[in-house]
Parts: C-alpha cells; sequence; structure tokens
C-alpha cells in the first residue's frame, strides 16, 4: 500500500464520479438498488402484493409453473410469480435487496470498524501487542470461516435471530485483512511529524487515533469499505442459496436462486430476476471501490 | 533453515489446534444434543444417558475434547463389549449418523472435489495468468478492454449463478455438454473429463476473473520499472523482457493467491457441488448439515483447516523457489 495521498476523500469521489463512466455506472446502480431497499414496502404497496401471500391463481394449476409467458410476467406481477407457490417475484426480488443490504453493510461496518481500532492499535502501540495482533490476524485468516459458517448455520437454534448471526459472524471473520492495511498505513503515519508532535505534547494514544490518525485513514478504509460490501452481500447469498442463511419466509437473493435451481429448465425467469439483482449490486459496488482506488491510490492501475 | 521448518511446522499444528478448539467449543456447547438425536423414539432417559456414555457425551467438554485429540493418536473405541465401535488411529470422529469413521467419509468423497479443483485451477491459473499478460503487452486495444470487461463480469457473478447460465444454456438448450454425472477416473478418464467440463469452465471463469485483473495491474506495473528498461536497454529480445524478467515478478501475487484460493476450496466446493449436483466433500457437509451429524461436521470443518494451513506453507515454500530473495539461508 503506498503513502496516504494529499488529497480529500470528498474531492476524490467527485473527481471520479465527473471522469470515471464506469464507477459513476456502478454508483447509479448501488443507488437505485439501495433506494429500491429503502423504499420496499412502498414499492409493494404500489404493485399491490406482498412476499408472503401464497396464489394459486397465477399459477398453471396442472404443472404448478407461473400461468403465462416468462415467469408469468405482466402488469399485475412485475417479475412474474414464484413457481409452486404463486408469491409474487418482484415484492420478493425487492425485499431481498433490504435483506441484502441490511447484512452487507452491518456486516461491513462491524470488519471495518474492528479491523481499524485493531490494525491501528497493533501500528501505534507496536510491542506485544503488535506482535499478538500480527500473529492472531495470521490465524484468523487461516481458519476454514465459509465452512466453519456453514456448520454453524447448522448447530445454531432458530430462535436465535439470523439476521443479526450472519452480521456478526459475517463481519467478526473479515477483520484481518483491514487490520493488516491499516497497521501498515499506520507504521507510516506514526513516523510523520505531526503524529510525533501530538505524542510528545502528551495527547493519548485515542487522542492521536481520532485526531490525527483516523483522518488521515478514510481514504484507504472508504475504498477497503466499499470493495468488501460485495463480498459480504454475495456471502450473505451463499450461505442463504446453501440453506444455511437467512431462514424462510425471509426473502434472500440467493435463496430465490438455489429454489431456481430445480425448475432452471422450465423457468428460467425464476433465476433471472433475483440471479440480475445481485449481480448488479456486486458489480455496482465493484465498479464504484476500483475507481475510488484509482483516485486514492496513484499506484494502482486497475483500468487506466 | 531447519530452525525455520520447525518452526513454521508447529505454527501449523498451533493454528489447526486452534481452529479444532474453536470449533469443538462452539459445535458442543450450542444447545443440540447428538446423544438426542441418535437416541430414538421413543426417548427415554435411561436410553438418553446410554447414548450419551456410548458417544462419550457424558464427559465435560473440555475432557471430550482432549479425548478428540488423544484419539488422533492412539484411536478410540465407543462403548464396550459386542456393541463397541472401534475408530482406529488417526481417528477424526465417529459419524454415529452414518456409521463411519469421519475420516473415510472424508476420504471417499476427495476425489471429487480434487478432480473439480485440479481441473479448474489448471484452466483458470493458465488463462488468467496469459489472457492478463498479452492484455497489458496490448494495453489499451480492443483485447485489453474486451479482457477488463470479462473479468468485472467474472468478479461480480457469483460461481453459482455463472454455474445455472451454464447448465440452462450450454446443458439444457444447446445439449453441448453434459448436466450432473459423475464418473471416477479409474473408471474412465475420458468420461470423467467430459462430465466435469462444464464445472470446470465455470469455475475457471469466476476466479480467473481476478487472475487477469491481478496478472494485468502487475504486469503494467512492472513492465514501467526500471531494470525493464535496463534489459531493453542492452538489448535482451522483447520474449525474454517479457518471459524471463516480468514474468517473474507478476507470478510471486499470482502465487500468493492460488494458495489462498486452493486453501478456501472446501468452502468454495459446498457450492458448486450444489450447482452441479456432484458427490464431493460439499456435498457431505451439506448432508452434515441437515443431519445435524457434529462429527461429520467437526471433521469436515478441521479438514478445511488443514487445507488452508497446507496451502498457505507450499506457498511460503514455492516463494523460495521463484524469489531468490525470499530464498533462506
Amino acid at each position: 500500500m503506498s503513502t496516504p495521498v494529499a488529497r480529500s476523500v470528498p474531492a476524490a469521489i467527485r473527481s471520479v464520479l465527473a471522469r470515471d463512466r464506469w464507477a459513476l455506472a456502478g454508483t447509479v446502480t448501488v443507488v437505485v438498488i439501495g433506494l429500491v431497499a429503502i423504499f420496499a414496502n412502498v414499492l409493494t404497496a404500489i404493485e399491490g402484493h406482498d412476499p408472503y401471500t401464497y396464489d394459486a391463481t397465477a399459477l398453471d394449476p396442472n404443472t404448478g409453473l407461473p400461468a403465462g409467458s416468462f415467469g408469468g410476467v405482466s402488469a399485475e406481477h412485475w417479475f412474474g410469480v414464484e413457481p409452486l407457490t404463486g408469491r409474487d417475484l418482484f415484492a420478493i426480488v425487492v425485499h431481498g435487496a433490504r435483506t441484502s443490504f441490511l447484512i452487507g453493510l452491518l456486516a461491513t461496518l462491524v470488519s471495518i470498524g474492528l479491523g481499524v481500532l485493531v490494525g491501528a492499535a497493533a501500528g501505534y502501540l507496536g510491542g506485544w501487542i503488535d506482535r499478538v495482533i500480527t500473529w492472531s490476524a495470521d490465524v484468523f485468516l487461516g481458519f476454514p470461516y465459509l465452512v466453519f459458517m456453514i456448520a454453524l448455520g447448522a448447530v445454531v437454534p432458530a430462535e436465535f435471530p439470523r439476521a443479526l448471526l450472519l452480521i456478526v459472524v459475517i463481519g467478526f471473520f473479515g477483520w484481518p485483512s483491514t487490520a493488516r492495511i491499516v497497521r501498515a498505513q499506520v507504521l507510516t503515519l506514526k513516523e510523520r511529524n505531526f503524529v510525533k508532535a501530538a505524542r510528545v505534547l502528551g495527547a493519548s494514544p485515542w487522542q492521536v487515533f481520532r485526531t490525527e490518525l483516523l483522518p488521515n485513514l478514510w481514504g484507504p478504509v472508504l475504498v477497503m469499505a466499499t470493495l468488501s460490501v460485495p463480498g459480504k452481500i454475495g456471502l450473505e447469498a451463499a450461505l442463504s442459496f446453501l440453506g444455511v442463511g437467512v431462514l424462510p419466509p425471509t426473502p434472500s437473493w440467493g435463496r430465490s436462486i438455489s429454489a431456481a435451481i430445480d425448475w432452471v429448465s422450465v423457468d428460467p425467469a425464476y433465476l433471472f430476476f433475483p440471479g440480475l439483482a445481485l449481480f448488479a449490486v456486486t458489480w455496482g459496488f465493484n465498479a464504484l471501490g476500483d475507481g475510488l482506488r484509482d483516485a486514492l491510490d496513484p499506484r494502482s492501475v486497475t483500468r487506466r | 533453515m531447519t530452525k525455520h521448518v520447525a518452526a513454521r511446522l508447529g505454527g501449523m499444528v498451533l493454528v489447526l489446534l486452534i481452529v479444532a478448539f474453536c470449533t469443538y467449543v462452539v459445535f458442543y456447547l450450542v444447545p443440540s444434543d447428538p446423544a438426542l438425536l441418535a437416541c430414538g423414539k421413543p426417548c427415554t432417559p435411561e436410553n438418553l444417558a446410554l447414548a450419551r456414555e456410548f458417544m462419550g457425551f457424558d464427559e465435560p467438554w473440555w475432557q471430550q475434547f482432549f479425548t478428540f485429540l488423544g484419539g488422533i493418536f492412539t484411536g478410540r473405541t465407543f462403548g464396550t463389549g459386542a456393541t463397541a465401535i472401534h475408530c482406529s488411529a488417526p481417528c477424526f470422529g465417529y459419524s454415529f449418523r452414518q456409521n463411519t469413521d469421519v475420516l473415510e467419509l472424508i476420504a471417499g468423497r476427495l476425489p471429487v472435489t480434487f478432480s473439480l479443483a485440479i481441473g479448474a485451477a489448471v484452466l483458470w491459473v493458465g488463462v488468467g495468468v496469459a489472457v492478463g499478460v498479452y492484455a497489458a503487452l496490448r494495453k489499451d486495444s480492443w483485447f485489453d478492454r474486451a479482457a477488463l470487461a470479462g473479468s468485472v463480469i467474472g468478479v461480480s457473478a457469483p460461481v453459482y449463478l455463472v454455474g445455472l447460465l451454464g447448465i440452462l444454456v450450454l446443458g439444457f438448450q444447446l445439449n453441448v455438454v453434459p448436466v450432473g454425472n459423475y464418473t471416477p477416473f479409474a473408471e474412465d478418464p475420458v468420461r470423467w473429463a467430459w462430465g466435469l467440463v462444464l464445472p470446470w469452465c465455470v469455475l475457471a471463469f469466476a476466479h480467473g476473473a481476478h487472475y487477469v485483473k491481478l496478472t494485468r495491474s502487475q504486469m503494467l506495473e512492472t513492465m514501467s520499472e526500471d531494470f525493464i528498461r535496463t534489459a531493453r536497454a542492452k538489448g535482451v529480445p522483447e520474449r525474454t523482457v517479457v518471459g524471463k524478467h516480468a514474468l517473474r515478478n507478476v507470478l510471486l501475487p499470482v502465487v500468493t493467491l492460488t494458495g489462498i484460493e486452493f486453501g478456501s476450496l472446501l468452502g468454495g466446493a459446498v457450492i458448486t457441488e450444489r450447482v452441479f449436483s456432484l458427490p464431493g466433500l460439499g456435498g457431505l457437509l451439506i448432508e452434515a448439515v441437515h443431519s445435524r451429524d457434529l462429527p461429520t461436521l467437526l471433521g469436515c470443518t478441521l479438514f478445511a483447516g488443514f487445507l488452508v494451513v497446507v496451502a498457505n506453507a507450499v506457498v511460503d515454500l514455492s516463494y523460495g523457489l521463484l524469489d531468490p530473495r525470499a530464498r533462506l539461508t
């Protein structure tokens, strides 16, 4: 990682959006789907369906497939309906966005927050604290977290709120990579005169962290956060895909995609809409994150 | 050197112990009693106590952990007399659900997962690096743009989504590749490979995308460095500049990434195997999840940890081969 660039984060974001068409498109995608997640209730009220009500009248009674072409897409059901249950697919996808964003963003907050605190402590305090943290990060990176999460999803009782479990577990396993980068940044920042001056003037480590280090960490932290959201959203979807994530009937793109496997040859629309939504969000965050990294880290050459 | 290797091995064992310990604590402290599941219906308290004693769940959890560790070296015997079950060393647990040694279960499924991973990895590293290098050398050409666009899609699309699309288009619509039949290599190598073509390509597309991005940016960075200019200036042919001087620098991060991805192989296999209905380790894990088969879950988690640790060690060793600066004296 390079040394921090002398450029404010808002200015970098503005210049990225002005110059980089891909990053702009990614941002628009993320914002649109974010708004959809926030206003999920309003949108489904306009369409007139909720994601939970079964409706056999929307199905072909002989096959259990949606009545009508391409999964039953119509003015009544914008994205068609789910096979076998007749639940409205638009409502499921829209509320699924809420699940994805909630878990993805909060888990990122947990992992980045932990990573920044722990990484800064390791870099600034040094000594045995640094050794313990660096070593634990190594152990964590060697932990088979996906297998562990799958197994955990199986043994944790159903009464425990699933969204909370996923946020905590996904967030907790994400700290080591952030901590490593933050530690490296802090090691260079520590030698700069303004940090030394603060220390000489008697500032406590916490004060130094808040007023001297943190403002200089926003850039890399923002890039890391943006690039780690799609991974977290993907992880939630993957766990739900495997049946150990969000429990039914809470809508989740991953679970819909998993259910669509059995119907893929006769009702591809069932796969299309949740799949497209998941792809769009992941792509949007990646495009934005790549653009930010290019702007904030002059050494990186992802697209130029 | 010997000292370094010894420290390295010690570290590996320590990481595995920590993984085992964490897994053990979490799985055996959450309220789901394996003995209750195995005791049958109606489950009288006497039967339950018998089942607990038989499985060794009557001991306190920390003692169970040490019994488990001991079993790895000496083997374990569950129960006594005619009904006793013996699990010979190294015993990584016994699945009372499937009445088999966990290690045997894993060994039985490993070839499938391994076939999947090896073939796909060869494809994704080979193609990914080749495309990345070529794109970097022809920067801003149509090939470069196409490679970048493709890699962005590959990075953003989840493996299972690409897999399902592949099954739908190539398998069902065009009927060019078979879907969901696995033939063991020993039985018929041609059918083995043919049956795995689609999963390999799908995995290679999803993973190769990272390699394209990584190789391209690394190559661009390396090609602008002084030693490349020096090599060109002294008249080294461009082929050698790229193939020998630049590629060697590019390969280091590629090796790291390959190691990390191979380490997380089991986790990824769970998803791929579900999509392509392959009877591998991922399937074993999911079956264990659904039947609450704790010993198998524990065995799979430990095995996954073992893979990560070994992959990391191999990466460290190959650094020495690739980069003289990292070579230990």
